[in-house]
């Protein structure tokens, strides 16, 4: 994190095929009267090393629409395309694996990738010294704190060499200087690597802190209502002066829609 | 908008870690092992008190209930003999084979049964329901169908001990967490890969408490087994047990109570210790407060 550079967020989606995208996508859960439609034909696009924040109140498809990129579930209707380009999650929990070593948990990832054994060490170090926890590498899990773990589990997502990181309010259980840090990590980790980034989180300042665009979601049905594009000059602050302002603005937005529920 | 220096950001972020994680001290197997040992000690130094207490009360003469320094006694005069330790070693080999086959069976019908739906709904309340009944009930079928004979015995003890060991297994995989699986689902694993690396190392410790109560089953049947099928020129303790009674001989019948009990609880500690491991290296022991 050097010199600020300019405008390099923005103004990334050429018109080439985006990275993914998400055609009049819906999701209904469960059958009959107790049915609920969760996401109702939601069309969003990302580009290649797009930034792109996902934001609505809690309930509002967040997560859903996540899971169905991933393929952890299937859309009732509507398509999804990834033009087969490799993905990686972080959930909320770090959800690694307690019986593995930090590295172990790193290693798994190229394990899978058919990497040896030899390699795989040295990748997984050179991947946990990129978020700074080199020295843990023998750790087990629950011996490193939140933000670490947290950490691990993005080192881990790494190791996929995926072009599509898509990250559950990823942040969301930590306190504030940890953001802060993970944030610049992360923003420098998604220049570097030109990642298209699909980032959910409840946080507006979060939010435009971070992304190229902030989609606003709707609740119940989730569906797009807005879609901001950000356009501050990157690395931006949490505390700025600039993302507040814009923040302000979003935030009552979202207030106005989830009052309409109250009514 | 000050961006900060790469190494303070990297003090920053050191510091950070230093403060929040926790200092904890490991303790060494022989810690555990005694750290669960010397409560057990107390307990038989109470356990011999109220023995000696109701022999004292004279309920029974002493040639019928033996007090504890005559049958300890006894004990050590038996240590003495080479038949006792054949007897021990006989039980003790039937035992860790008819475990072992056990855990065999048990793990392939815990496999099967975890993995196809159908054999789900077929066998899984069959094989708790297994589990529930005496493992003495099965001797009369066995032995018909083995006579007396160490198969007999073999035979009964892993049908004693093989449904708690799939049930174990069972467990674990159905217990396996959500967030796990849809971590290890978005890591590219699947099918063989996902068993290998999730879903059998997450059912560990699921397993290790089925391997646990698939031993306490193993023995008494054993026992029970070697009660009923007594073969000849094969001491073991089951048949030192049968031969006191028949000769009266309380202090001898006592002895080897003491000797089943004592490994008992002996392998009972070693399932412990490596329960315990276990949950430390998982961080499932912090306790709170
Ligand atoms: N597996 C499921 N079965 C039934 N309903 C679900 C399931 N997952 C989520 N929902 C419902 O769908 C809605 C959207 O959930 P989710 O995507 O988790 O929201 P968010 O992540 O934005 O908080 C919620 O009302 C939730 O209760
Ligand atoms: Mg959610």
């Amino acid at each position: 994190m050097t010199a600020p550079a300019q405008e390099l967020g923005s103004g990334r989606s050429e018109g080439d095929t985006p990275a993914v995208r998400l055609d009049a996508v819906s999701k209904v859960y469960g059958r009959g009267p107790s049915s609920l439609l969760a996401l109702d034909q939601v069309s969003l696009e990302a580009a290649q090393g797009e930034f792109v924040c996902l934001l609505g109140a809690s309930g509002c498809g967040k997560s859903t629409m996540l899971n169905l990129v991933a393929g952890l579930d299937r859309p009732t209707a509507g398509t999804i395309e990834t033009g087969g380009r490799k993905i990686a999650m972080m959930f909320q929990e770090p959800a690694l694996f307690p019986w593995l070593t930090v590295s172990g948990n790193v290693e798994l990832a190229l394990r899978v990738q058919g990497l040896d054994r030899k390699a795989r060490r040295a990748r997984a170090a050179e991947l946990l010294d990129v978020v700074h926890l080199g020295g843990f590498a023998r750790k087990r899990p629950h011996e490193l704190s939140g933000g670490m773990r947290q950490r691990v589990s993005l080192a881990r997502a790494l190791a996929q060499q995926a072009d599509l990181l898509l990250m559950d309010e990823p942040f969301g259980a930590l306190d504030a200087m940890t953001r802060d840090l993970l944030h610049d990590e992360l923003e420098r980790i998604w220049r570097e690597r030109n990642l298209a980034v699909l980032f959910v989180t409840h946080n507006v300042r979060e939010a435009v802190r971070l992304g190229d665009r902030v989609v606003l979601l709707s609740s119940r049905p989730g569906k797009v209502i807005e879609d901001y594009s950000v356009k501050l000059d990157r690395p931006r602050r949490t505390e700025s002066r600039d993302v507040a302002e814009l923040a302000g603005g979003i935030t009552e937005r979202l207030k106005e829609e989830v009052r309409r529920h109250g009514r | 908008m000050a961006v900060e220096a790469p190494n303070r950001l990297n003090e920053q972020i050191a510091g950070l870690d230093a403060l929040e994680i926790q200092t904890e001290r490991k303790r060494g197997v022989l810690q555990l092992f005694w750290g669960r040992l010397w409560p057990m000690l107390l307990a038989v130094a109470i356990v011999l008190a109220i023995w000696e207490g109701v022999v004292r009360a004279g309920f029974w003469p002493e040639y019928v209930f033996a007090g504890p320094i005559t049958s300890l006694q006894e004990l050590g005069n038996r240590l003495g003999t080479a038949e006792f330790w054949h007897a021990i070693a006989t039980t003790m080999r039937r035992g860790l084979s008819g475990f072992a086959l056990a855990i065999l069976v048990g793990v392939l019908i815990g496999a099967a049964v975890s993995r196809v739906r159908l054999l789900r709904a077929a066998f899984g309340s069959l094989i708790t329901g297994l589990q529930t009944m005496p493992s003495i009930a099965w001797f009369p079928l066995a032995i018909l169908l083995f006579g007396l004979t160490e198969s007999a015995i073999t035979f009964v003890v892993v049908i004693g001990a093989a449904p708690s060991i799939a049930n174990g297994l069972i467990s674990g995989v159905d217990y396996t967490p959500p967030i796990l699986l849809r971590a290890g689902h978005v890591l590219g694993l699947r099918r063989l890969a996902l068993y290998r690396h999730l879903i059998l190392p997450a059912s560990l410790p699921s397993f290790l408490a089925g391997l646990k109560q698939g031993w306490a089953f193993a023995w008494r049947s054993l026992m029970a087994g070697e009660i009923l099928v007594i073969i000849a020129n094969q001491p073991s303790l089951g048949e030192q047990l049968h031969y006191a009674r028949e000769l009266a001989d309380s202090a001898r019948l006592l002895a080897t109570m003491i000797v089943i009990l004592v490994i008992g609880v002996l392998v009972d500690v070693l399932f412990g210790v490596a329960d315990s491991a276990l949950r430390q290296r998982w961080g499932l022991d912090q306790r709170i407060g």
